[in-house]
């Protein structure tokens, strides 16, 4: 297992290295257009070939691990906070507050996002630059998709309220101050951790779908949502298997975040 | 063998050939999607796509544009004259010919159906085209075979109008469903399919006279989703895709190289425009961009269409000339050509008004650096292509352009209400070949007039002549005349560039090999529109002795 913990880490490194020096490890510009070789298979030239533009297809993974491997754990950050508050309050203080967050929850659960996230984008300015239009987007994603962890913390701040140690330090007279920092936060930092990881993978996807509704990131810059949404046509995957690159590098790199993160919850309980 | 051995052996086998043959040429089952369902199947309300469809393999018609050649051919009426400048037309009708459900076809029905087509509470979008001048329309029964139609006002293209119009019975007592054409509805389950059922009365022989249609039944499945309808195809559970996307064309032609048809560029082109909207909330000094005739003709110049028509659409398209694609015969103007790239010609133009370089970004007079965004509707990956490619075309000359991708209602809504965006990338569907049918789109004052919808007088000098060239076509009955308007148009568009045309894509089709006949066209319906001619293969037919 310590093995596979040191090669995550190692693997991490070498993605984040990669990605924060992506201006001088790229072989091309991520905009840039090879015209005469659209949809090229990998060779010396394109290590993993081009898209459907031209454009080189390793350039573009890693400018756009840069945007996703930022912005995503960001919005996610957001929404674990804010779920945080809302839901974890609810379930330590109980009584009228749970009622009304959970409500509150409920509502935002049922509102149809889709309607409103297109909403939004019609307020928006049309001329803005890629890169703030994927900080908008990230950050819709962060502060509208906190309903659903909220109400997992809740449930599990609710657990801890109800718990022995925690009925204990209230006989000890412990302070709620304390007892929520002392007691109840460390118990649901793994909830919250898991919360926080679940979410990465969910906002790409999400940015990926909002794309297709013209509220992803805009081209030419990339991000892991974009570059899955290469993989809509299944038939010209199968037939060129190294367009799965984001996908792998996708799954690589949850995966070694959690086997990482996970070793220190371990020791934090 | 002897000679009489031979002779019999060659008797068995022409016997046998042509007993196939005309076994063959019967019966089946053709199947293919439409899309929706269709609004109406009352073929004077079909104005959606799939009530189309319906209307084409169930209705009769005087008068049919033949699909492939491009020109006008008798139906029911076996000649027609025009009459009074283009005020009146006289039919010759064909005889002995019986409605789907025997009721004989006359003059009356003819009246009959002018009549209601052209009741204003009808509201039919065929009856648009007639009305050149408030009054009403005349009709003179001079006997059962031969009736004359007078209108208020001379009718520009008045011929071809009567490919549209659907002859409907004035006596049968099962009018809504009693019809002309080669089919008749049979069944409809609403949202999931139609089933239209051989007309035993039509009126048509092949050349051996043999009645047709050849095909037994026509059943349309509604289907939406395109992926599904290719699969299905893939399937062989339907043998006709009218419209392929160049992504899917080329899929298909990997693994069913004979099933797929380019039919060489359609009617349809891909453009963009800028916004000259005088109200629009955009920088005055942007609108002077866009209001500037060199501005546009050196984005035009900047564009490399031959890369776009190999890139975004494989090959699949070719680098648009003007409004009107080549494969309008008649009426294109063989003078013009698709602009070439020229960077430094457009750098030229620029330069004329007063844009200049600073650090690789082009700044205006005032030195505002050209920035632009352009709306395109989201989820068309051929059309985000396009604008991408622009991206990187426009950047080679300073300019930065954003591209934005909107979903098809906000899309609307900017560029038809709130008139709040810069640019704008769309495709224009043209089915129909006379110039009169984009009035809606040349004239200052027309809806459609999107770089500057409505004007209440022209806000140009070019826009002036062009409404007078367009009335001008229209009033005409002369198509001499009227051409030499139209190529005055084209060339006038091609010289102001209001809209930037980029490629007429190609009339991409999917016709299964068991479908006997087809020769997919660029006109819609592009595989069916010989539908009386279609057959199955014998091993597709199924069920059929």
């Amino acid at each position: 297992m310590k093995k596979v913990r040191i090669f995550s880490i190692v693997f991490l490194a070498i993605i984040f290295s990669a990605v924060l020096l992506a201006d001088v490890v790229a072989p091309a510009p991520y905009a840039k257009q090879f015209r005469e070789a659209p949809n090229a298979a990998p060779s010396m030239k394109h290590w993993l070939g081009t898209d459907d533009l031209g454009r080189d297809a390793l350039s573009r993974l890693l400018y756009g691990s840069r945007v996703s491997l930022l912005l995503a754990p960001a919005a996610a950050l957001v929404s674990t906070l804010i779920a945080a508050c809302i839901g974890g309050l609810a379930g330590y203080l109980g009584g009228w507050y749970e009622r009304v967050a959970l409500a509150a929850t409920d509502l935002s659960l049922s509102l149809p996002w889709l309607f409103l996230l297109l909403t939004v984008r019609a307020l928006l300015p049309l001329n803005v630059a890629p890169l703030t239009s994927v900080t908008i987007t990230f950050a819709l994603l962060g502060v509208l998709g906190w309903s659903s962890s909220g109400r997992i913390i809740c449930s599990g701040a609710r657990a801890i309220r109800e718990a022995d140690f925690v009925l204990q330090a209230k006989a000890l007279g412990c302070s709620p101050r304390r007892l929520f920092y002392r007691q109840v936060l460390p118990n649901l930092k793994p909830v919250l951790s898991a919360q926080f990881w679940t979410s990465i993978p969910i906002f790409i996807i999400a940015e990926a779908n909002l794309g297709i509704l013209g509220l992803g990131v805009a081209e030419p810059l990339p991000s892991w949502g974009n570059l899955l949404r290469g993989l809509e046509n299944w038939p010209e995957v199968k037939a060129s298997p190294w367009k799965l690159a984001p996908v792998v590098l996708l799954i690589a790199v949850v995966s070694c975040f959690q086997l990482v993160f996970q070793r220190r919850e371990e020791i934090a309980s | 063998m002897s000679r009489r051995g031979y002779i019999v052996l060659l008797l068995g086998l022409s016997c046998g050939l042509f007993g196939w043959r005309a076994a063959a040429q019967s019966g089946g089952e053709l199947r293919f999607s439409i899309k929706s369902e269709p609004k109406s199947l009352d073929p004077m309300l079909a104005d959606d796509d799939s009530a189309e469809t319906v209307r084409y393999l169930t209705a009769g018609v005087l008068i049919r544009l033949n699909r492939q050649t491009q020109k006008l051919e008798p139906e029911l009426a076996t000649s027609w004259k025009v009459l009074s400048g283009g005020k009146s037309i006289a039919f010759e009708l064909r005889k002995g010919v019986s409605f789907s459900d025997g009721t004989p076809f006359s003059a009356e029905d003819v009246a009959y159906t002018m009549r209601t087509l052209m009741d204003p509470n009808l509201h039919s979008p065929f009856a648009d085209p007639f009305r050149s001048a408030t009054g009403e329309v005349k009709v003179e029964i001079k006997n059962a075979n031969a009736v004359t139609l007078q209108f208020p006002a001379p009718v520009a293209n008045l011929e071809q109008l009567f490919d549209e119009v659907a002859i409907v019975s004035a006596k049968s007592l099962h009018r809504d469903v009693a019809c002309l054409g080669p089919f008749v509805v049979a069944e409809h389950a609403a949202g999931a399919s139609i089933v239209l059922r051989r007309n035993p009365n039509y009126w048509k022989h092949d050349a051996s006279g043999k009645p047709l249609p050849y095909l037994d039944a026509v059943r349309l499945d509604i289907q939406q989703n395109r992926d599904l309808e290719m699969l299905r195809f893939r399937r062989e559970e339907i043998q006709l895709i009218n419209m392929i996307d160049p992504d899917a064309f080329d899929r298909l032609a990997t693994d069913m190289p004979s099933a797929v048809h380019d039919a060489g560029p359609s009617f349809d082109t891909e453009q963009m425009w800028f916004n000259q909207v005088a109200s629009a909330p955009i920088a005055d000094y942007k609108k002077a961009w866009f209001r500037s005739q060199n501005f546009r003709r050196a984005i035009s110049q900047a564009i490399d269409r031959g890369d776009m028509c190999r890139i975004a659409f494989g090959g699949h398209a070719r680098p648009a000339a003007g409004l009107l694609s080549p494969a309008n015969h008649f009426w294109f103007n063989q003078k013009l050509h698709a602009e070439e790239t020229d960077l430094t010609g457009a750098m030229k133009r620029l330069a004329d008004d007063g844009f200049h370089l600073e650090k690789d970004v082009l700044r205006d007079r005032e030195g505002h650096a050209v920035e632009f965004s352009i709306i395109t509707n989201a989820g068309n990956k051929v059309r985000e292509r396009l604008a991408v490619m622009m991206q990187d075309d426009l950047s080679k000359i300073g300019i930065r352009l954003n591209v934005v991708t909107l979903d098809f209602p906000s899309l609307i809504e900017r560029i038809s209400h709130s008139f709040s965006y810069e640019a704008c990338l769309l495709g224009l569907v043209n089915v129909d070949l006379d110039p009169s049918s984009q009035m809606n789109v040349w004239l200052s004052s027309a809806s459609n007039h999107q770089w500057n919808p409505e004007e209440k007088s022209p806000a140009t000098e070019w826009e002036a002549e062009i409404d007078k060239l367009m009335r001008a076509q229209a009033s005409s009955t002369d198509n001499k005349k009227r051409k030499e308007y139209f190529d005055r148009v084209q060339e006038i568009v091609a010289e102001q560039a209001p809209f930037i045309y980029l490629v007429n894509k190609n009339a991409l089709s999917a016709v299964s090999p068991s479908v006997r006949n087809a020769a997919p066209v660029v006109l819609r319906p592009q595989t069916y529109w010989n539908i009386d001619s279609l057959y199955l293969a014998p091993a597709s037919a199924g069920g059929r002795p």
